[in-house]
């Protein structure tokens, strides 16, 4: 028996820690842990509730916007305005968020998980002609690989003129990455954290000029996307088909849906979105979202035995170093169950309801590449299924940004009021995100986030089941001890965002003792 | 270009309390390109060596804890130390825990001593690392704090060289590398009280507000989305000090103001404290107080 400790998982955003007891060269268990804790919740409390869109947002600078989203949602609900905010401020929300998570999927498969799989010093030996690649083949010969070495050795499987493309659509993906946030900075002012977004509305208008440079700016990533992004993805799964086998995970699947295409019904978790709200547990049918269902267990956090609570009720009081604990995670569960959430999610339960642009892409796709629908849960399935909502969500942020109306409103006027409870959910590049507000005599009382990384994330619940990212680490075959890739690979399939996922913890009273470790 | 004569300059980047996003900023560089920045020659002759960075490096685990203490050995006082996320001197330092080597876990404030003592110079990146920013907001639960605040408890006389934004612009960052490069480590000479680089902190973003116009004639926004200053919607643009109205972000494609909404103040040492609520007046007292720099 060996344990295997992987402190800090490099290549996400946030701090994580993930242990595995390793039996006859099998994952018998496997246990994942955040590893900082900032206490957004605590500091949160008594200021005025309209700050919560720009600071919730500073819980990650890397989806910085889907927690603008769920918390301009929230703050709207709260308000009474849900039902009122202006078509042009709905569009311009989601042109903002859309440009996002083009970034984020870019940069996730090609700065996060792709050297995983390229093996970048194949360029080396370039003797092409591309000034880049010359420069990089120079960067390689003057001896110091830092940041791209030391790695995990052994599992690089592209020929070398393949790992020298890749190299380069590394490099090219830098740029492209970079283009979505400029995209984003048209409507948003600036980005990481744009400040545009408030609860009522934008304060950007819309014109002639913003939208044609946006639109360019989106015809480019399109472009890239299509013909680079989606046929890497492709050619990886060509040359390590058997993570089509591994990482499977819970197989229970959640999305709150994303990028509303309506705003006049005030119910979000019904509203119409692209990518639809909706709840697919294993082997059965898809259901429609009921947030009432949504608890949060702490057998297995360091927090004292509350039991599974609902988190606008949620309580959270700090207890390091409880025995059974290993995380300063909750555990999420629907129904009392675990689920994995974001992008295959969303394509899984957006493909049972029949959404017609995901069943197509969808299956044009499974049948260029020769496989079965089942294969896509998997590892990579999800690095699939991101890749092909990139597809999905920039061909409609081309078609969106045409129908803002030049010179109607952005802003809708509103009175807030001293007392109210909100609710804003949404799905972040990463998987479902739900913001609760309780405000009173005019300050925030309480605000609760539930998100991605914890649902897939979460350590082991009150009934001693496991969180999805541990459920996919179980029973996992390692080759090499000492190179553990296939912890690494599933992992890092799932997108994992810590800081987002370690923020939710209302501490009372002092916390003290036991140094956080995984 | 290959120049034989490359002199390699060790930079570790390590993450304490924050969000990622001024790693995700500097991704944004324009001119140079993060690429020229890890790949070419900054300056003919010299190369950025990132040994360490979370969110980039190839590796994980042990054998990446271990670059940093190597190199903090190998390079002593000849590496430049990048802090990203505030240093929450709480519980001993049990917030934030950045890796484990043989069995045991770091907390971020040992690595922090460490390689912080030893180095040439920190760049202190971000209104985090450099005041505590949002993790320090009160009621400050996990006794959040910039470095330069941290060192000076700690008796650590390493040069630390503040760089704040929530995030910094990239230009901030590659211009105090570049500083440093060119010139050597900024001094007394070219940084403001707050330790920051005059070259981009050195004006009131409200001298060179394009609505400052609006301001002086008294035509002021009642409401997202109106013609007018935003100094009535809360806008921190006159007690702050910034370059962003002539250098724009995101390859100068637009800013706070620009967009319609009111200055945050990000780079401020009061970030958050005295800045919120956003959308709130700043009082004229509060204005009066804040004066054009003349160093």
């Amino acid at each position: 028996m060996a344990k295997i400790v992987i402190d800090p998982i490099t290549r996400i955003e946030g701090h994580l820690g993930i242990e595995a007891i390793v039996e006859n060269g099998v994952v018998k268990e496997a246990k994942s842990s955040g590893t900082l804790w900032r206490g957004f919740e605590v500091f949160l409390k008594g200021k005025d509730p309209r700050d919560a869109t720009l600071f919730t947002q500073r819980i990650c600078g890397v989806c910085p916007i889907a927690h603008a989203t769920a918390s301009v949602l929230n703050l709207d609900s709260a308000f009474g305005i849900s039902a009122k905010i202006p078509d042009n401020a709905r569009i311009i929300r989601n042109l903002i968020f859309g440009s996002n998570y083009l970034q984020s999927h870019i940069l996730h498969f090609y700065h996060l998980a792709a050297l995983d799989y390229v093996d970048v010093t194949a360029i080396a030996d370039y003797d092409g002609d591309d000034p880049i690649l010359k420069s990089v083949k120079d960067f390689a010969g003057r001896g110091e690989l830092g940041p791209f070495v030391p790695r995990y050795e052994g599992d690089y499987r592209f020929d070398k003129k393949t790992n020298q493309i890749l190299v380069g659509h590394y490099i090219q993906a830098l740029s492209a990455r970079k283009l979505a946030h400029e995209a984003l900075a048209i409507w948003g002012g600036k980005m990481p954290h744009q400040c545009t977004m408030v609860s009522g509305g934008v304060t950007i208008t819309p014109t002639a000029d913003r939208i044609a440079s946006y639109l360019w700016r989106i015809n480019q990533l399109r472009d890239f996307i299509e013909s680079v992004y989606i046929p890497d993805v492709i050619a990886v799964a060509s040359k390590y088909p058997d993570y089509f086998e591994i990482g499977k995970g819970c197989g229970n699947f959640l999305s709150y849906g994303v990028f509303d295409l309506d705003g006049k019904n005030p119910d979000y978790a019904s509203r119409q979105r692209l990518l639809p709200s909706g709840v697919l547990p294993k082997g059965k049918e898809v259901t429609a979202l009921d947030t009432s269902k949504i608890t949060e267990s702490v057998t297995h956090s360091w927090f004292e035995n509350t039991g599974d609570l609902h988190p606008a009720n949620g309580k959270t009081i700090p207890a390091p170093g409880k025995s059974g604990a290993y995380s300063w995670m909750k555990s999420p569960r629907y129904a009392g169950e675990a689920f994995e959430v974001g992008p295959l999610a969303r394509f899984m339960v957006a493909y049972s309801r029949s959404v017609p642009e995901v069943k197509k892409i969808v299956d044009d796709t499974l049948s260029a590449v020769g496989i079965g629908a089942d294969k896509l849960v998997s590892v990579l399935g999800r690095h699939a299924a991101r890749a092909l909502e990139a597809k999905l969500v920039a061909d409609n942020l081309a078609k969106w940004v045409l129908e803002l109306k030049v010179g109607e409103p952005v802003f809708v006027k509103y009175n807030m009021p001293v007392e109210a409870n909100g609710m804003g959910i949404t799905d972040a590049p990463r998987g479902s995100l739900g913001h609760w507000v309780t405000i009173k005599n005019g300050v925030i009382e309480n605000y609760q986030a539930v998100v991605p990384t914890t649902w897939n994330a979460s350590p082991r619940d009150s009934n001693g089941k496991p969180g999805p990212i541990e459920q996919a680490i179980e029973g996992t075959k390692i080759k090499d001890e000492n190179n553990p890739y296939e912890i690494v690979r599933i992992v890092r399939s799932f997108d994992p965002c810590l800081a987002c996922a370690i923020h939710v913890i209302d501490a009372k009273g002092n916390i003290k003792g036991k140094a956080i470790i995984g | 270009m290959t120049n034989k004569k490359t002199t390699e300059i060790p930079v570790l980047w390590i993450q304490g309390a924050g969000c990622n996003g001024c790693s995700v900023s500097i991704l944004n560089s324009e001119s140079p390109t993060i690429k020229n920045i890890l790949v070419d020659e900054l300056i003919p002759g010299k190369h950025i060596n990132l040994r360490f960075h979370p969110t980039i490096m190839g590796g994980q685990g042990e054998q990446v804890v271990s670059t940093i203490f190597e190199t903090v050995k190998k390079h002593k006082n000849g590496y430049v130390l990048v802090v990203e996320g505030s240093v929450q001197s709480g519980a001993n330092g049990s917030f934030c825990t950045m890796g484990a080597m043989s069995g045991k876990h770091y907390p971020f404030i040992e690595v922090l001593n460490e390689a912080g003592k030893n180095a040439m110079a920190v760049i202190a990146l971000g209104s985090c690392a450099t005041y505590g920013g949002l993790p320090s907001w009160s009621p400050n639960p996990t006794e959040a704090k910039g470095v330069r605040e941290y060192f000076n408890e700690k008796g650590i006389h390493t040069p630390v060289v503040n760089v704040p934004g929530c995030p910094p612009h990239p230009d901030w960052f590659t211009g105090t590398i570049a500083h440093i490069l060119i010139a050597g480590l900024p001094d007394s000479r070219h940084l403001d009280d707050a330790g920051r680089p005059l070259a981009f902190f050195g004006k009131l973003i409200h001298e060179n507000c394009p609505k400052r116009p609006y301001f002086d004639a008294g035509q002021f926004a009642s409401q997202p989305g109106e013609e007018g200053c935003l100094y009535e919607l809360g806008c921190k643009g006159p007690i702050t000090y910034a370059d962003c109205p002539t250098r724009m972000w995101n390859s100068g494609l637009n800013w706070c103001i620009g967009a319609g909404a009111p200055c945050a103040g990000c780079v401020e040492p009061d970030f958050p404290h005295l800045t919120t609520p956003v959308y709130k007046k700043v009082t004229m007292e509060r204005l009066e107080s804040f004066k054009i720099k003349t160093k």
